[in-house]
């Protein structure tokens, strides 16, 4: 990198201001994962407090292990959110490569209509959606969360995906075509490798909402067998009494899939982030 | 087995029409190349005999077949690209087999077509590398081994050299000269490098404006230009072309002579200017004058010394002047 002649105070001050958000910014993280190794008492009493020897406690972590169906609720997030993930990055690619591979009449009002979604919340249409699972008969399954988040991350998948697939050489894809290679070959063989970056943006921006929601499950599949870990997480919150040591470690449990898939996707985010920045 | 013929190629892009019928054959072993300013509709017409485009009219007809309808694969052709186009993830060897996988031929006729093209382009020791190991001269090799090894009637190159900086450009010039003579494959190559054009080519085609304005061999083109178009375009540095009025001819729209075809004398000439730049080349000495009719450019072999704004006299040589009409078509004298 080539040094510029920046002054020692501007960078100091540029690493103050993001030294300040990144600590404000998991803050509350910080918060739910001390306070789920504390006891009851010490969690109103000190909530700021480290878990020292004198208060720590895993209760909470017993609770919501006996629960017993926590597993499954681990196991429901995990299944929606990464079939979900598939289907949005399948799909997203798909409509990108032919937005921006062919030239046809309402290419340009096409990718609009489907970009129109990023500024929709898809959330304005919840009773329409319930109403039509209904009358599908998938309430109360996955498949219907699927559905629904696989909509809900199309749009933003195929904004960005069009992006980069421009930046994919048509030389290349041409060079394929010579040497016999289907489109669909070009597209799977040639463009996806090329893109894995913006894949990999586009599956973190898809998963984390994702992961969180609390919305659809409540509404499209409240059910024992089909709760999420969000929504499994909510029954410790009762209306007079709430087991917070419960909620937290179950919340903290939340975090570590998240995490491990984010850790998975950063190396190629980084590159994927940048990618369009500096070229 | 090997030639092309092309019937009146009309190519729209919505209301603009980049090729306004493009009539053109190509004999069997030859060796033609496409040129104009960017823009002139020439990567279009290659990609439209590669079969990457469909034309909007016209017929394509190769080995006397219609090919209008096949797609690219089916050709018989091969493409060499600008950016080289090869596969990042496949090592040489398999971005030079692919093509041929892809065909269905067997392993063993892969491998030796393979050895056949890497020995001819000295790519042996690099077969297992991938293209991101290779230096930008090594890669154009392997984008012109991928071609070779799919023995095609057709070779086409999109401007193929010119991402490689001069002196690779020069090697592979010469390389691709000596495949052409090797292989005695038809060749179609499209570059706006008029160099490359005069040295490869047996026929050149020059286009303009999605038209072909003259087609012919590199000294047909610079001793016999067919329009003003032609007489700027090839030969560098460029013809002078100087308006007949400012000197008093009345037969003619456009005066047009070659820098080397003028003569300069410090005493007497023609036409009187003064210097306003010299370029010394070692070979070449250039002399950009300043007349009454305008800007003059003389070329001189070997050097010579000359002031700026110093006065000189140039002359041009009996014979060697061109007179072109409103329309900028030759008047043949």
């Amino acid at each position: 990198m080539a040094k510029t002649t920046t002054s020692p105070v501007r960078t100091g001050l540029v690493h103050l201001a993001l030294i300040t958000y990144t600590l404000i910014a998991l803050f509350p993280v910080f918060l739910t994962v001390i306070n789920s190794f504390k006891d009851r008492a010490s969690i109103f009493r000190d909530p700021l407090g480290l878990p020292t020897p004198s208060v720590f406690s895993l209760v909470g972590y017993e609770t919501v292990l006996k629960q017993g169906d926590f597993i499954l609720y681990f196991q429901n997030s995990f299944i929606v959110t990464a079939v979900s993930i598939f289907f949005v990055l399948l799909f997203g690619a798909m409509a990108a490569f032919a937005l921006s591979e062919y030239r046809f009449r309402g290419n340009t009002l096409m990718g609009l209509y489907l970009a129109l979604g990023i500024m929709i919340p898809i959330r304005l249409g919840t009773v329409a959606i319930l109403q039509g699972m209904v009358a599908a008969g998938l309430v109360n399954t996955l498949t219907a969360l699927i559905l629904v988040y696989t909509a809900q991350g199309l749009p933003l998948a195929v904004f960005i995906l069009t992006e980069f697939m421009q930046t994919v050489s048509d030389d290349l894809k041409n060079a394929g075509r010579i040497d016999g290679l289907s489109e669909y070959s070009i597209f799977f063989r040639l463009v996806l490798p090329l893109i894995r970056p913006a894949m990999a943006t586009v599956a973190v921006f898809t998963m984390i909402p994702i992961w969180n929601d609390l919305w659809f499950p409540l509404i499209l599949a409240p059910s024992d067998a089909t709760k999420t870990i969000t929504l499994g997480s909510q029954v410790f919150i009762g209306q007079f009494v709430t087991n917070w040591n419960a909620v937290l470690a179950a919340l903290t449990l939340a975090i570590v899939p998240v995490l491990v898939l984010y850790l998975i996707f950063s190396r190629q985010l980084i590159r994927g982030i940048t990618a369009g920045a500096v070229k | 087995m090997g030639s092309l013929k092309i019937e009146n190629i009309v190519k729209s892009f919505g209301h603009v029409d980049v090729l306004k019928g493009i009539d053109l054959e190509v004999e069997d072993g030859e060796f033609v190349i496409f040129v104009g300013p960017s823009g002139c509709g020439k990567s279009t017409l290659l990609r439209i005999i590669a079969g990457l485009e469909d034309a909007t009219a016209g017929e394509i007809l190769i080995d006397g077949k219609k090919v209008n309808n096949t797609p690219p694969a089916k050709r018989g052709i091969a493409m060499v690209f600008q950016t080289y186009a090869l596969y990042p993830h496949l090592s040489v060897r398999d971005n030079m087999g692919l093509g041929l996988k892809q065909a269905g031929k067997p392993a063993d006729e892969i491998k030796e077509r393979t050895k056949v093209a890497s020995s001819m382009l000295s790519l042996d020791d690099y077969l297992e590398r991938r293209p991101s190991e290779l230096s930008g001269g090594q890669r154009q090799r392997v984008a012109i081994g991928r071609a070779i090894v799919r023995e095609p009637k057709l070779f086409l190159f999109d401007e193929p050299l010119s991402n490689l900086d001069a002196a690779l450009r020069v090697n592979t010039r010469l390389e691709i000269a000596r495949l052409h003579r090797q292989l005695k494959a038809t060749m179609i190559y499209v570059t706006h490098d008029q160099v490359e054009a005069m040295t490869l080519a047996d026929k050149i085609v020059v286009l303009n404006k999605g038209k072909i304005e003259q087609v012919g061999s590199p000294m047909e083109l610079y001793n016999a230009p067919q329009t003003v178009f032609v007489a700027g375009f090839i030969g560098s540095p460029q013809m002078n072309l100087i308006d007949a009025a400012k000197l008093g001819h009345t037969d003619a729209k456009t005066i047009g002579i070659r820098p080397e075809h003028i003569q300069v004398s410090s005493t007497s000439g023609e036409w009187k200017g003064s210097v306003i730049h010299v370029e010394h080349l070692g070979a070449d000495t250039i002399i950009y004058l300043q007349t009454d009719f305008g800007p003059l450019t003389v070329r001189l072999f070997g050097e010579h010394q000359y002031e700026v704004d110093g006065i000189l006299y140039a002359t041009p040589d009996a014979g060697r002047t061109y007179r072109f009409d409103n329309e900028g078509q030759v008047i043949k004298s």
